[in-house]
């Protein structure tokens, strides 16, 4: 076992990925050359060669088409869209592209690309820095759409999605590659070391796509997390001393929803936890699975805690970012009937 | 036939230089400190654009800017303590604190906005000269943005578009020869920028971007000719940008020497150099201006300090009209 924060992580998966196999190859603005505006590519250039370590024009939809092109040919490209505020320049290539392969091939031929994007605010970044967009990609049919919350996973969740024969957009929770965050701002930042989930094997490993990790057993109600916001959550619920069950989805789509409903039915209240904006936003989507598969088991009306409908604000980040106040209020309200 | 400013111009063009330097260099020092949430790109080293060209433009003529845009507003007539304000999200910031410096904007004077998004600002330049032709205002819409957003679709859109419908725009493209931190030879096959104006058929210059003088004349003639409706013209200006992608602390890739070599041909240094041969300006006068503009720039700062934040509430304004 090795300490490592998520930026080690996920180049410690590209790295043995790119090593198992020849057809990986990593591409993305300034991946190569200077190794990712974050790190997470360092040294891969270096160590695996210019043809396989691409630096990019400034060209998002080129970076995806490429990648369509490379994965229908064989290849099993990750594309680094350097932040996810930037990958609508290539929503066009994704969705009516990317994302419909298989199906209108009728089965004959794929993709198997994955977009790493970081995401998430808290990081001071405004409205072009710090988006949530994974509800829009959950809406596509025919994505995959994985977001780990700790190194650990995140090293296990990007093998598996570079092995995937489905396009994953996998969201990287830029606000905790360097440590755990739990929404406080004032107070000094953690790191991963010492953090258990900060120990990741250096070895070969996966994490399965669409299966959640309980992250604390409980039974007063459920708490829906992913990402940053599983480190919110878990801090809030310490601070609340409610006996929270809190689930960490890992895989957005395709969804554990066994284990969210198993959780559900045996607490019979449920939180869901999101940075994202609220209308048309991710939580819905599990609000109506839950209610569902649970309709009957269900004791009081489930709780949303998102970041406002309002783009990302330069001004009022922590008046918008979720935090641990408004989840125990969450928590407070589901118990309260 | 060239084009040059007078004598008192070139004294306000100077002074508009020396402004955005040192904006920049107190927002780069602000910065260092964590003084200001989110990145600033330092628009040092580039002044002679902003300046030679708004200086031509009317006060209804627009411009649109980038992530790098503090040069282009303070030269379009920007209030640096509004900006400055914007940059710490103060409620009387230009965007009440809502945007940031990658976003700041002001109709009043044609500022259509800096914008955080790469390409982002091309196409909205097409949008305002379309509105000018169809008005017949006169007026002639400028875009400001690198030479790594040539790499963008929306630029190519833009200027096909443009190169169309005859549009009264000019788009400026700062060759700073480094789009973030991997170099323009890196991300396209041609390196003079220019020539991507053949594919729209329209006229496409390549000029000193350190130069202010060489700067003006070629930009007088492209706004000429958008006023007289004789089209778009893509202006590349060869520059450098004096500090790294996001600021003065970060890793910087760029070769030693090839930095030193550029800060040998700052656009200031070389105006100054040209007004003193001139005896526009003097050593002593020069020296004031700086000493002046620097006051101004630590009075705009200690203003900015004291604003108030603007109320949580207005969090959720302005979403809808
Ligand atoms: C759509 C999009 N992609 C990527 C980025 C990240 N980014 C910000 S500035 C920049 C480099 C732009 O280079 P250039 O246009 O040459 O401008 P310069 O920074 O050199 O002034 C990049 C890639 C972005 N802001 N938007
Ligand atoms: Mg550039």
């Amino acid at each position: 076992m090795a300490s490592m924060n998520m930026v080690q992580a996920i180049n410690s998966a590209l790295d043995i990925t790119m090593e198992r196999d020849q057809n990986v190859l990593c591409l993305g603005e300034d991946v190569g050359y200077f190794g990712g505006v974050f790190r997470c590519t360092a040294g891969l250039q270096e160590k695996h060669g210019q043809h396989r370590v691409l630096d990019t024009p400034i060209a998002e939809a080129g970076i995806v088409a490429a990648a369509i092109g490379m994965g229908v040919n064989g290849l099993r490209p990750v594309a680094e869209i350097q932040f996810a505020d930037y990958i609508y320049p290539a929503f066009d290539q994704i969705v009516s592209e990317l994302a419909r392969l298989r199906y209108r091939s009728s089965g004959e031929f794929y993709a198997p690309v994955t977009i790493r994007s970081p995401c998430g605010g808290g990081i001071r970044g405004g409205q072009t820095h710090s988006q949530s967009p994974e509800g829009i990609f959950t809406h596509v049919c025919g994505l995959k759409v994985v977001m780990p919350s700790n190194p650990y996973d995140a090293k296990g969740l990007l093998i598996s999605a570079i092995e995937d024969d489905d396009p994953i957009i996998y969201f990287e929770p830029k606000r905790c590659y360097n440590g755990p965050f739990d929404g406080d701002p004032d107070k000094a930042a953690q790191s991963w070391n010492g953090h258990p989930k900060g120990e990741v094997p250096e070895v070969y490993y996966t994490i399965p796509i669409g299966e959640a990790a309980i992250v604390r057993p409980g039974s007063a109600v459920t708490v829906l997390t992913y990402g940053t916001m599983v480190h919110v959550a878990e801090a809030a619920i310490e601070r609340s001393d409610i006996d929270a069950e809190q689930i960490d989805l890992r895989t957005l789509l395709p969804l554990d929803l066994e284990a969210v409903a198993e959780s559900v039915q045996k607490t019979r209240r449920c939180v869901v936890v999101h940075e994202a904006t609220r209308t048309g936003g991710y939580g819905a989507e599990l609000v109506a699975d839950v209610q569902e598969e649970c309709f009957w088991h269900l004791e009081a009306p489930i709780q949303r805690v998102t970041g406002w409908d309002t783009p990302y604000p330069h001004a009022f980040e922590w008046d918008y970012f979720p935090g641990q106040d408004r989840i125990i209020a969450a928590m407070r309200c589901a118990l309260e009937v | 036939m060239n084009r040059y400013p007078d004598d008192e111009q070139l004294l306000s063009i100077y002074r508009t230089m020396v402004t955005i330097r040192e904006f920049e260099e107190a927002a780069g020092r602000m910065a260092e400190q964590a003084q200001i949430p989110g990145a600033v790109h330092l628009y040092a080293g580039q002044e002679a654009i902003a300046a030679g060209i708004c200086t031509q433009l009317r006060q209804s003529d627009t411009i649109t800017s980038n992530h790098r845009g503090h040069g282009h507003c303070i030269a379009k007539g920007g209030d640096v303590r509004l900006m400055f304000a914007e940059l710490l999200g103060r409620a009387s910031g230009y965007c009440r604190g809502k945007g940031g410096s990658m976003h700041i904007a002001d109709l009043d004077i044609g500022i259509l906005g800096a914008n955080g998004i790469v390409g982002g600002g091309p196409p909205i330049a097409i949008g305002a000269a379309f509105a000018a032709q169809y008005n017949g205002s006169g007026g002639v819409s400028v875009c400001f943005s690198g030479d790594g957003s040539t790499n963008e679709g929306t630029w190519h859109e833009a200027l096909n578009y443009a190169a169309l419908f005859k549009l009264p725009a000019v788009f400026v493209v700062e060759n700073n020869h480094y789009g973030e931190f991997t170099s323009q030879e890196g991300q396209g096959a041609i390196s003079r920028l220019s020539n991507r104006a053949a594919s729209y058929g329209i006229l496409g210059v390549t000029v000193d971007g350190q130069d202010l003088l060489a700067v003006y004349d070629a930009a007088a003639e492209a706004i000429e000719r958008a006023r007289a409706g004789e089209g778009p013209t893509l202006l590349e200006c060869d520059t450098y940008r004096f500090y790294n992608h996001t600021g003065r602390s970060e890793r910087d890739p760029r070769p030693e020497e090839e930095r030193a070599k550029w800060r040998e041909r700052d656009p200031l240094k070389l105006l100054r150099e040209k007004m003193e041969e001139r005896s526009i300006l003097s050593a002593e006068a020069a020296d004031e201006i700086t000493a002046e503009i620097q006051g101004q720039i630590e009075a705009a700062v200690a203003f900015a300090k004291e604003e108030p934040f603007p109320d949580p509430s207005e969090l959720l304004t302005d979403v809808y009209s």
